[in-house]
C-alpha cells in the first residue's frame, strides 16, 4: 500500500478537476460540431440549438434568463455565462480554482496548463464573432486534451492520477448518454426526413459530437440509428462510449482501494460494478425494445447515486479508520 | 538600451562605484548587457513576465477584490554581492540566529537575560509576539527559530545593515529559486562567464532540516506543509515548496488531533503525522491555545506539540525575538549570549516607550521612519521625508496613545541596482532578505530575495507596496584585485 495516501480535500479537487476539464471539452464539441451542423440544414432548424441547451441539463435556468434558444443567446450561454455553472468559462475557472489549491499533487506542467487555458479564455472576448467560433471551440477542445495528455505522461498513475481518471470517465459517460438521449428522441420522429440526406448529416453530427464517426463507419458502416445506439452505448473499445468508461471508472476505483476486480469493499464500488455487470450482460436490442429514453433516465440516476457514494466513500471524513502504517501509532510513544 | 549613460545620482550602487565607474564584480555583466542588440532586454523582459503569469507565479493582494492575483515584478538586471562580501554577511548571520534562538529559548525557560538586567522584562512582557503559553516548552534540539529571513540595508556609506529580523513565518524564498529559474530561461547570455552560487539546493536543505525534527527512531517520518489556504497571499509559495520537498501541503481542515497526536484525513482515514512545516501565524495555529475564532488552525495542536508527539517549524512563540523593540536589543543579546561583539550592526533605533527617544521622535517626524513594533509587510509605517503633515499628526497621536507600539529610526539612504524602467536603466532602492535554516547546522542560502522600490525614489520595497524582485548572484570567486567593500572592513 502506499505510505502516503491522498488528503481527501486532494482527492475531491482531483476528481473534478477531471469532471470539469472534461465537461469543458464536451460542451465544446457539441457546440462546435451543432454550429458546422447548422450550415447543412434549412434554415428552419433552428430547434437545434435548443437541444443543445437539453443535453447540457440546464432548461430551465436558460429560458429564465435568455428566452428563445437562438443561436447567439445559446453559444453566449455555454461559453462564457459566469452565472451558468456549467458554461466552458466556468468550467475551467473552476477546474483551475481546484487546480491550485492540489499544486503539489499535479505536475508542473498540468498546472501550467490549466492556468494557461484560464488566462487565455478569460481574456477572449465574451462576444465572439460568428467566423471565430469554430476554431474557438477547436482550440478549448485542444487544450483540454492537452491537459488530458500531460495528467497521463507528467503525473505517477497513482492514487491521484486515479481519482483525476475516474472523474474524467464518469463525465463523459454521463455526457454520451445526455447527447444520446436527447438526440435520439429529436431525430427518431422525423418520419418524413428518414432516408434523405438531412437524416444522415444529423446522425453523423451525433457521431461527430463525440469524435466518433470515423470509428463508427470503421465499425458498422451506413448510419442507422440502432446501431448507432450499439456504438455509443455499448462499444467496449470506443473511448468515449458509455460501456468503455464505466469499464475504465471501475478499474480505476479498484486502482485506488485496492480490492481484487470482481469484488468490492465500499458503495461506490458495489454501485460502479453492478453497472458495469449490466452493460456487459445486456443486448441493445432489448434496451431499445423497452425503451432508450427510460434506459438512459435510469443510467443517470446510477450514476448519480455512484457519484454519492464516491463522496461519501473518500472526500468526507471518516474519523474511525486509523492508517497503521507504522504499527506503533499509539501508545507506544 | 545602454548603461552607459547610467546615473547613479550621488546613491549607494551596487554596480557602480561613480557614474561610467562600473564594480569590478559587475564589469562582465554590464558589457554582456551593453552589447545585446537593440531591444532584446524589452523583449527578453516581457518574455519573462509572461512565463511568470503562465507559471502561476501570482501572489494575492488582499484589499484588491478585482484582479486579485498579480505577478511579483521581476527585474531582470541581478544584483550582485562579491564572494568576499558574502562570507562576511554569513557569518554574521550565524551569529545573529544562533544569539536570537538562545534568548528565545532563555525567555521561555529561566529569563536570565531578563534576570541579569540587560533588558527591561516589561519589553518582553508587552511584546505582542510573546505567547507565554509557550512557557518551558521544549521544541526538539532546543531550537525555535527554524527558518528566518533577516532583512539587510546598505546605507549611503556602504555599510550594511540589520534592517530586522523575520522569524515567524518569513515568506519570499521560492521567488529566490523562481527568479534564478526565470532568469536561465530567458536571459540565459548574463551567466556566461560567472561562476554564480546556485540557490536550488535550499528545498533539500530544508526538508533535511525539518525531518531533522521527527521524533527520533521512527522507521518513517512523514512532514507535511501546513497553510492558510489557496487564497492567502503567499499561497503560491506554500504548494511550490511542498512541491519540491515532494510533502503534502495540508490545510488546518485536513488535520485532527486525536488521542494527543496529529493525523492528517485520507481517502483511507487517519494517517499520523510527524512534523509540520506551518505557514499560519501563531494567532491561527490552534483556536484551544490562541485566537479561538481561528478557523484557520488545528484545535489541540499545541497540546500534541508541548507533549512532543508532533513538531513545528517555526516553533510557536518565537515572534518575541522579531519585535521591533526587542530588536533594538539584539547587540546586546549577542554579547549576552555569544560573549562577542555582532558582526552585523542593527540600524541605529529610536524606542518610543523611552520619554527621552519619544521626545526626540515627535520633534524628528519629518525625517525619520516609524514603523508599528509587531506589523510587517510594510503596513503601519511612517516614512518622514515622504509624509504629509497631516500623516505625521496622525503618526504622533498614534504614538502618544501607545508609545509602546511604535519605533523610529533615521531614513536611510539605501542603496540602489539600475533597473529597467519603461525603455531605460534608472536606479532603484534595494534591500536584501537572505534566508537561513537552523536544524542540525546552521545553514545560510547564498543570496536572498532581493526586493526593489520600483516607484520612483520610494524606499519601501514590499511587494505589497509597489515593490518588485531581482535575482541575487553571490559570486563564487573572488575578483581580482577587489578590495573588500567597506562593510566587510569591520
Amino acid at each position: 500500500m502506499n505510505a502516503n495516501p491522498l488528503l481527501s480535500r486532494v482527492a475531491d479537487s482531483l476528481y473534478w478537476i477531471g469532471r470539469y476539464i472534461e465537461r469543458a471539452d464536451n460542451v465544446a464539441r457539441f457546440a462546435g460540431v451543432n454550429l458546422q451542423m447548422m450550415l447543412d440544414l434549412p434554415a428552419e432548424s433552428a430547434g437545434q440549438w435548443q437541444a443543445l441547451v437539453a443535453t447540457s441539463g440546464d432548461n430551465q435556468v436558460f429560458h429564465e434568463r435568455y428566452g428563445a434558444a437562438t443561436q447567439e443567446n445559446v453559444i453566449r450561454f455555454l461559453v462564457f455565462d459566469r452565472e451558468n455553472p456549467n458554461s466552458i468559462a466556468v468550467c475551467v475557472n473552476v477546474a483551475r480554482e481546484n487546480a491550485r489549491s492540489v499544486r503539489d499533487t499535479v505536475s508542473s506542467e498540468m498546472w501550467e496548463q490549466v492556468n494557461r487555458m484560464y488566462l487565455w479564455i478569460n481574456a477572449s472576448p465574451s462576444r465572439l464573432q460568428a467566423d471565430a467560433l469554430p476554431e474557438f471551440f477547436q482550440r478549448v477542445r485542444m487544450e483540454c486534451h492537452l491537459f488530458q495528455g500531460l495528467t497521463d505522461g507528467t503525473m505517477s498513475h497513482n492514487e491521484a492520477w486515479n481519482f483525476l481518471r475516474l472523474g474524467r470517465k464518469l463525465e463523459r459517460a454521463d455526457k454520451t448518454s445526455r447527447i444520446l438521449d436527447v438526440k435520439y428522441y429529436m431525430l427518431l420522429p422525423s418520419v418524413a426526413d428518414i432516408g434523405t440526406p438531412y437524416d444522415d448529416v444529423q446522425w453523423s453530427a451525433v457521431l461527430k459530437s463525440v469524435s466518433g464517426f470515423e470509428m463508427y463507419r470503421k465499425r458498422f458502416g451506413l448510419i442507422s440509428p440502432d446501431r448507432i445506439v450499439e456504438f455509443l452505448l455499448m462499444d467496449r473499445e470506443f473511448p468515449r462510449a458509455i460501456h468503455y468508461c464505466i469499464n475504465c471508472a471501475d478499474e480505476c476505483l479498484h486502482a485506488i482501494t485496492g480490492t481484487p476486480a470482481g469484488s468490492f469493499s465500499c458503495a461506490s464500488e458495489q454501485r460502479l460494478g453492478l453497472l458495469r455487470s449490466e452493460l456487459h450482460y445486456t443486448h441493445t436490442k432489448s434496451i431499445l425494445a423497452s425503451g432508450l429514453h427510460e434506459f438512459l433516465d435510469a443510467l443517470q440516476v446510477r450514476m448519480n447515486r455512484i457519484d454519492t457514494a464516491i463522496l461519501e466513500d473518500f472526500f468526507e471524513v471518516r474519523q474511525d479508520v486509523m492508517v497503521a502504517v507504522r504499527g506503533m501509532d499509539f501508545g507506544q510513544r | 538600451m545602454r548603461l552607459s549613460s547610467y546615473q547613479t545620482g550621488g546613491f549607494y550602487d551596487e554596480m557602480f562605484a561613480a557614474d561610467d565607474q562600473p564594480r569590478p564584480q559587475a564589469r562582465l555583466l554590464l558589457d554582456t548587457i551593453d552589447s545585446l542588440p537593440e531591444g532584446q532586454l524589452l523583449r527578453c523582459k516581457m518574455a519573462a513576465e509572461r512565463l511568470l503569469l503562465q507559471m502561476g507565479i501570482t501572489f494575492n493582494v488582499y484589499a484588491d477584490s478585482a484582479g486579485t492575483e498579480r505577478i511579483f515584478p521581476f527585474d531582470l538586471v541581478p544584483r550582485i554581492v562579491p564572494a568576499e562580501e558574502w562570507t562576511w554577511v554569513e557569518r554574521g548571520l550565524r551569529q545573529r540566529i544562533h544569539a536570537l534562538n538562545a534568548f528565545i529559548d532563555d525567555i521561555y525557560h529561566d529569563q536570565k537575560i531578563l534576570k541579569d538586567g540587560v533588558i527591561p522584562a516589561e519589553v518582553v512582557r508587552s511584546a505582542a509576539s510573546y505567547r507565554p503559553q509557550c512557557q518551558g516548552l521544549n521544541p526538539p534540539r532546543g531550537i525555535w527559530c527554524h527558518i528566518a529571513g533577516i532583512d539587510l540595508v546598505r546605507d549611503r556609506d556602504g555599510q550594511i545593515y540589520v534592517l530586522e529580523d523575520n522569524l515567524r513565518v518569513p515568506s519570499g524564498v521560492s521567488y529566490v529559486l523562481e527568479n534564478r529559474e526565470v532568469l536561465k530561461r530567458t536571459f540565459p547570455q548574463v551567466f556566461e562567464g560567472l561562476a554564480i552560487r546556485p540557490v536550488n539546493e535550499y528545498p533539500s536543505r530544508l526538508l533535511e532540516m525539518l525531518e531533522s525534527l521527527a521524533p527520533p527512531g521512527l522507521p518513517q517520518t512523514r512532514t507535511v506543509v501546513l497553510t492558510p489556504g489557496a487564497y492567502n497571499s503567499a499561497y503560491f509559495e506554500h504548494s511550490f515548496l511542498a512541491q519540491q520537498m515532494g510533502l503534502q501541503l495540508v490545510e488546518g481542515r485536513d488535520l485532527v488531533v486525536s488521542r494527543g497526536a496529529v493525523f492528517t484525513r485520507t481517502t483511507k482515514g487517519l494517517q499520523r503525522v510527524d512534523v509540520i512545516y506551518r505557514r499560519i501565524d501563531d494567532d491561527f495555529l490552534d483556536p484551544e491555545a490562541f485566537r479561538a475564532d481561528s478557523l484557520l488552525g488545528v484545535p489541540g495542536l499545541l497540546a500534541a506539540y508541548r507533549s512532543g508527539a508532533v513538531a513545528l517549524a517555526n516553533a510557536p512563540g518565537n515572534g518575541v525575538a522579531d519585535d521591533k523593540v526587542v530588536y533594538t536589543y539584539v547587540p546586546d543579546i549577542v554579547r549576552y549570549y555569544e560573549g562577542a561583539d555582532p558582526i552585523l550592526p542593527n540600524v541605529p533605533t529610536y524606542m518610543c516607550w523611552k520619554g527621552s527617544d519619544r521626545n526626540h521622535v515627535l520633534d524628528n517626524l519629518e525625517k525619520l521612519v516609524v514603523k508599528a513594533a509587531n506589523e510587517s509587510g510594510g503596513y503601519g509605517m511612517l516614512v518622514g521625508p515622504a509624509s504629509t503633515a497631516a500623516q505625521r499628526e496622525e503618526f504622533a497621536a498614534k504614538i502618544q496613545a501607545n508609545p509602546r507600539n511604535y519605533i523610529a529610526q533615521p531614513t536611510l539612504s539605501l542603496s540602489r541596482v539600475p533597473t529597467i524602467i519603461d525603455d531605460r536603466f534608472e536606479g532603484r532602492h534595494v534591500d536584501l532578505r537572505p534566508y537561513v535554516l537552523y536544524g542540525k547546522d546552521i545553514y545560510v542560502l547564498p543570496g536572498g530575495l532581493t526586493r526593489v522600490a520600483l516607484r520612483k525614489g520610494s524606499l519601501v520595497v514590499n511587494s505589497s507596496q509597489g515593490g518588485g524582485s531581482k535575482d541575487t548572484w553571490v559570486l563564487a570567486r573572488p575578483v581580482n584585485g577587489h578590495p573588500v567593500p567597506a562593510g566587510g572592513q569591520q
